[in-house]
């Protein structure tokens, strides 16, 4: 059988060439990758080690936002008190993902491109207003979050692209985002149902703006517009939260699995959508 | 209510201290060997061929294109094995049939489960040897497949073996079928006992079949020389076992192969038969060459033995003082591919904790096209007692008593009739009762959506043949030697037994498990049985070193034998001659043996008996989120008569280890099937254990009532708590929710179900 | 040339290999390097029994590629103890019963070692989130969270 090649290229140039190769793969936490070439569901021909390049692995704060390398790690993320402070959904959302030892390897960008329809972090991007740069052969291009993944597996990315990072525009005063998600376990768990909310407050506390992102109801994490549109203008009172959790609710097309079922997944994401608007709502009154 | 838990008054010096474990820096430093840490020069790595069918016949395997790779030595399958008879003898911890041990170790005409071995090649490295397993071809004929009991036992479901007869009913069947065997007991009449009853509660459970879920994969090396000899090295729960299991299956002399144990990295019954060895043996032949092989986590899931899934039918009478009447039970098991689930013992332990003049259990084997089922502490037990201790505690709600009365009122006794036969001596159950009901755990108040639940649970214990040797070093420091690998730290329970009965120092004592050549012949540690076993068979070794050491000491001092005593370590002499003799330690004695007769030592091989039953009592708190279904476990409990604790940390340890695979069963542990009869969920992400965070900490109670039976008075303890934590959790949640728990595990999807069913959210 | 040469330092001495592009770093310690007190329970990064330090960060060392090493510094737990001097946790871990069988230990280790290294004075919880990647199927976990907490305990005490 012929040897897997291994590439480490420190340019996105260098990178975008070898990963037009057939059977490339991009590495960057190895936590998927490995996984699936250990189960024999994949074994590629050339591995691009994408970590060899700086654009991936910085964190970068600007007056209109956040920059955050594809590449870079969920405890390097959870310890740049910044960004923590900002976006504390985000960066709970992507520290469900897997033990303490997979959070010193997994990546925002592999855990977005893995396309699983349960991924932790997505939703919680969705919910941020999250967009990521592309780069690929025909140069650099931007897409939002919620347009990468379109199946299980499957993303909108055409060969040789790849996500060099993730940007977080400075959210307006009293925002606050928040994600919860649903497993069996504490711990060391895939999401049943996954829910992101980020919501925005006026000088009187009524909602202006708000995301709602669900995971694992569908087979890719969704925007849910009517779910947000839920919380817009209100107060975020018993009644919006109502009304956000029956959209979320009807928004889901999920599967019977291994995991949990059709009835499960549509009644627990209504449940969480709303819960995790309680929380996010508390963090935009700055409790 | 009365009964104070009896606690030993003898104190000793070593027995019952917290000494560290002698093996224990090696397995802080990461130095201790286990299964998969063996290397031999010029070794082959082996990779299994294994069926990706549920149920198919094999019509040809191709070997060729795999051993025409450079660097792959040897392929087998089943026709480099003999094909034995069907012939059922004592092995393992239950009586095997070495044909079907044979065909489960590698298929012959058919594969009867998803990922049933059917080859098995070696290379020299392991991913060319992955290579070449791809490479070998096996046309199948897929056939229809059935995985749930029920439905393996219709008429008309796809027939595994065609000559299997279901054995005890009468007529025998003509036409083979799913259903392996009917057995059965009772006691008394359990239609005068209904008669009698003024309440009655029935119900059906069904549980899911799970795994051990040991961190350590099996692995095997073996070694086969131009001789004839074999040797494996490999991780078991009893080289003994493998030695035999594997000469049986290879048709070779038990006297042609030395198996040396590694370190285990646990087993809870599932290393208690062969998987991997006979054929890494197989490959070292046809290879000459040593050949490793070591199991990947998805082919522990899928190959090696959980235990059964379960139906179960429990039906109780009363009188309305609580007083039992008559108890019923129907248990129908899943042995897997081949028969021997432990149905029977489900129906022999079940009602065993109480005094029911008329009880009966009808038990039965059934096959299906999953991995055949491996003994998995307390076998078959849990499920039964599920079943039972459930169904007393809605006795106890509909006749609105305290769960602990009605079980104390009921208490088994010594002298009691157990279902399955024999009259009870000293048993400690109403004591672990009295314990739980004076713990601070039993009246902690419970907050909204929490619930307590309280179940108990028996489990026999067993002793059988072990061995032991004690050789006194030059120095007079001591080396003890068994046959049993050290599961859980067996090794600090033998040096402590021996330092107290040789009246030495526990530093002085080194314990160590032999090879089957090097220490006599050994039953496998399961069974709850090394510490009281192998342990009666260290203090008769040590009492046989300590007899040679008195007739040495009697030379030293040319007196007879019969004037010497052993006492804290030294001879004392009782000559009344007026010489002053002063005692002579040990040290001494050993310093000077060449001069009295050479090297001092005691070995003895025994057959214990005399095991002590033991019960346990577990309170379980829990807190469901009626939203998701979601259970939190906030506080456990688990009380145990333990006979006497040897090592308390290490009794203490297996009460909050079994408690805690209990909880796991209870909650969210199963075998996850597709339509065609593939495992779902053959990793530990999907089959979910318990991780640290799931869990409370775990108290404990050892309650010590001695065992008669054992010179410290020792019972087994490893296996009783895993039987009652599947009803303490399941009671818990039906008292927090007020919907009685019919159905393991109480997933989230099931469980919001059965409230949303019940009108409940 | 198939094999890629890689050059790291394990606790600190430096070593070299050649492995394949496909070969984990767990495989390179255990088969290459002969340090089999790294342990594999299922080499897809669900049970911890093969933690190991990379540059400083507890990771699975079956979730990392030998060649992706390069220039790294590995610690595993042959270089947790200084020579036959114990490290408290293990010293504590003994002294508690905190382990039946052994095979997860070295991963405990490992990934407690970590944790006293960045928070001296954590909680039970704290502890138990810290570890819910280091599966433990003989203990119940009690032992060895108290053990943890013990062991942090001594450390602040001697720090």
């Amino acid at each position: 059988m012929e040897a897997i090649q291994y590439a480490r290229p420190s340019t996105i140039d260098d990178a975008v060439s070898r990963l037009s190769e057939t059977g490339a793969r991009a590495l960057a936490g190895g936590t998927d990758l490995l996984v699936q070439m250990r189960g024999g569901s994949v074994r590629p021909r050339v591995i691009v080690d994408i970590k060899g390049i700086a654009e991936l692995r910085r964190v970068e704060q600007t007056p209109q936002g956040f920059r955050v390398g594809a590449a870079v790690a969920g405890a390097e993320l959870g310890e740049h008190t910044a960004f923590a402070a900002q976006w504390p959904g985000v960066v709970e959302a992507f520290q469900l993902i897997g033990s303490t030892q997979v959070q010193g390897r997994a990546s925002l960008g592999g855990n977005l491109c893995n396309a699983s329809p349960a991924a932790d972090s997505v939703p919680a991007l969705i919910a941020a207003g999250a967009r990521c740069t592309i780069a690929g052969p025909g140069g650099k291009r931007e897409a939002a979050v919620e347009d990468i993944c379109v199946g299980p597996g499957k993303t909108s990315l055409a060969p040789g692209e790849f996500i060099v990072d993730f940007f977080f525009a400075t959210p307006p005063a009293h925002t606050g985002d928040a994600y919860l998600r649903f497993t069996p376990r504490t711990e060391m768990d895939i999401a049943v149902v996954g829910a992101g909310v980020c919501l925005s407050l006026d000088a009187n506390g009524r909602c202006t703006a708000a995301r709602v992102g669900l995971g694992a109801v569908a087979p890719r994490a969704l925007l849910v517009p009517a779910a947000a549109a839920a919380l817009v203008g209100t107060s975020v009172d018993d009644a919006a939260l109502a009304k956000l959790a029956a959209a979320a609710s009807a928004a889901c097309q999920p599967i019977d699995d291994k995991r949990g079922t059709i009835e499960f997944r549509t009644r627990v994401a209504g449940v969480l959508a709303r819960r995790a608007a309680v929380a996010a709502l508390a963090r935009a009154r700055g409790q | 209510m009365g009964n104070e838990p009896k606690i030993f008054t003898k104190t000793y010096k070593w027995v019952g201290t917290r000494p560290v474990r002698p093996d224990g820096v090696d397995k802080v430093m990461g130095r201790a060997a286990f299964g998969a840490d063996y290397q031999l020069p010029g070794m082959l790595f082996g990779a299994v061929v294994r069926s990706p069918h549920a149920h198919a016949r094999i019509k040809s395997i191709d070997t060729s294109a795999a051993l025409k790779l450079p660097g792959v030595h040897a392929a087998v399958t089943a026709a480099d094995f003999p094909d034995l008879p069907s012939e059922v003898s004592a092995g393992g911890e239950a009586p095997v049939n070495f044909r079907h041990v044979s065909l489960n170790v590698i298929a012959r005409d058919k594969v009867l489960y998803e990922g049933h071995a059917v080859a098995a090649v070696a290379a020299t490295s392991p991913g060319l040897a992955a290579e070449a397993a791809a490479l070998v071809t096996v046309d199948y004929e897929v056939l229809p497949h059935v995985i749930d009991v029920l439905e393996a036992m219709q008429p008309d479901a796809p027939v595994l073996h065609d000559d299997l007869y279901t054995s005890g009913v009468d007529p025998r069947p003509t036409t083979a079928s799913n259903v392996a065997a009917r057995t059965g007991f009772t006691l008394g009449d359990t239609a005068q006992g209904f008669a009698a009853a003024e309440v009655i509660v029935e119900r059906e459970f069904k549980t899911e079949a799970v795994h051990q879920g040991y961190i350590e994969p099996h692995a095997a090396v073996a070694t086969y020389a131009a001789d004839g000899m074999a040797t494996i090295w490999c991780t078991s729960q009893g080289q003994f076992m493998v030695r035999e299991f594997t000469a049986k299956l290879l048709g070779m002399d038990i006297s042609a192969i030395r198996v040396i144990p590694s370190e285990i990295g646990g087993g809870f019954g599932g290393k208690t038969t062969v998987y991997i060895e006979p054929l890494a043996v197989a490959l070292a032949k046809k290879s000459g060459r040593p050949v490793k092989l070591v199991m990947s986590r998805v082919e522990v899931f899928k190959a090696t033995g959980p235990t059964s899934g379960a139906w179960i039918k429990v039906k109780v009478g009363a009188k309305r003082d609580g007083k039992l009447t008559a108890g019923e039970m129907v248990l129908k098991y899943q042995a897997g591919a081949f028969p021997g689930s432990p149905a029977t013992l489900g129906g022999m332990t079940g009602f065993a904790p109480y005094d029911i003049e008329n009880a009966s259990a009808e038990c039965w084997d059934v096959v299906s096209n999953r991995p055949k089922c491996a003994a998995y502490r307390a076998p078959g037990a849990p499920m039964a007692a599920f079943g039972v201790e459930s169904v007393l505690d809605e006795l106890a709600q509909k006749l609105g008593m305290c769960p602990l009365e009605l079980r104390m009122k009921n208490a088994a006794k010594a002298g009691t009739r157990a279902l399955y036969g024999p009259k009870f001596l000293d048993i400690g159950y109403a004591e672990t009762l009295t314990a739980a009901q004076v713990h601070p755990h039993w009246s902690m108040p419970l907050g909204p959506h929490q619930g307590r639940g309280i179940a108990s649970g028996f489990w026999f214990n067993v002793g059988g043949p072990s061995s032991a040797a004690i050789h006194i070093n030059e120095d007079g420091t001591a080396e003890v030697v068994t046959g049993n690998p050290d599961i859980g730290g067996s090794r600090a329970s033998m040096a402590l037994m021996a330092a107290e009965v040789l009246g030495i120092d526990y530093a002085k004592v080194k314990p160590m498990i032999g090879d089957t050549g090097q220490i006599a012949y050994s039953f496998l540690t399961g069974g709850s049985r090394v510490t009281f076993a192998t342990g009666k068979a260290v203090c008769e070794a040590a009492d046989a070193t300590i007899a040679e050491l008195k007739k040495r000491a009697a030379k030293l001092w040319k007196i007879d034998g019969q004037h010497v005593e052993w006492r804290d370590g030294q001879a004392w002499s009782t000559l009344d001659d007026g010489t002053d003799r002063a005692p002579l330690p040990l040290a001494k004695i050993a310093a000077n043996a060449s001069k009295t007769g050479g090297p001092i030592s005691g070995a003895v091989s025994i057959n214990a008996a005399g095991a002590g039953p033991g019960f346990g009592t577990h309170i379980c708190d829990v807190e469901v989120d009626p939203e998701t279904g979601g259970v939190t476990v906030l506080r456990y409990t688990a009380i145990q008569d333990v006979g006497r604790a040897i090592h308390p940390a290490y009794v203490e340890g297996q009460l909050q280890g079994g408690a805690a695979q209990g909880i796991g069963w209870a909650l969210n542990e199963e075998y996850v099937y597709d339509a065609k009869g593939r495992l779902q969920n053959a990793s530990v992400l999907d089959y979910r254990m318990p991780v640290a965070s799931d869990l409370p900490m775990i108290d404990t109670v050892l309650v010590e009532v001695p065992n008669p039976g054992h010179p410290f008075g020792v019972r087994g303890v490893g296996e009783v708590p895993i039987v009652p934590p599947l009803a303490a959790v399941a009671n818990a949640v039906s008292r927090a929710t007020g919907v009685r728990i019919d159905a393991l595990p109480i997933s989230p999807p099931r469980l919001l179900k059965k409230l949303v069913d019940a009108g409940k959210v | 040339m198939a094999k890629h040469h890689v050059s790291m330092t394990v606790n600190g001495e430096p070593v070299e290999f050649l492995c394949e592009t496909q070969q984990t770093l767990l495989d390179v310690l255990r088969d290459e390097l002969e340090l089999t007190g790294t342990k594999e329970g299922c080499g897809t990064g669900d049970c911890g029994a093969c933690s190991v330090m990379l540059d400083g960060r507890l990771v699975c060392s079956c979730l990392v590629l030998g060649v992706e090493t390069e220039g790294r510094h590995i610690e595993t737990i042959e270089g947790v103890a200084q020579g036959s001097e114990l490290h408290p946790i293990q010293q504590q871990l003994l002294e508690d019963a905190a382990l039946q069988c052994g095979i997860c230990t070295p991963g405990i280790v490992v990934a407690a070692k970590a944790l006293l290294e960045q928070n001296l004075n954590p909680t039970e919880t704290e502890v138990r989130y810290w570890l819910a990647g280091n599966l433990c199927r003989c203990t119940g976990y009690d032992k060895i969270v108290r053990s943890v907490m013990n062991a942090a305990a001594k450390m602040r005490e001697e720090a």
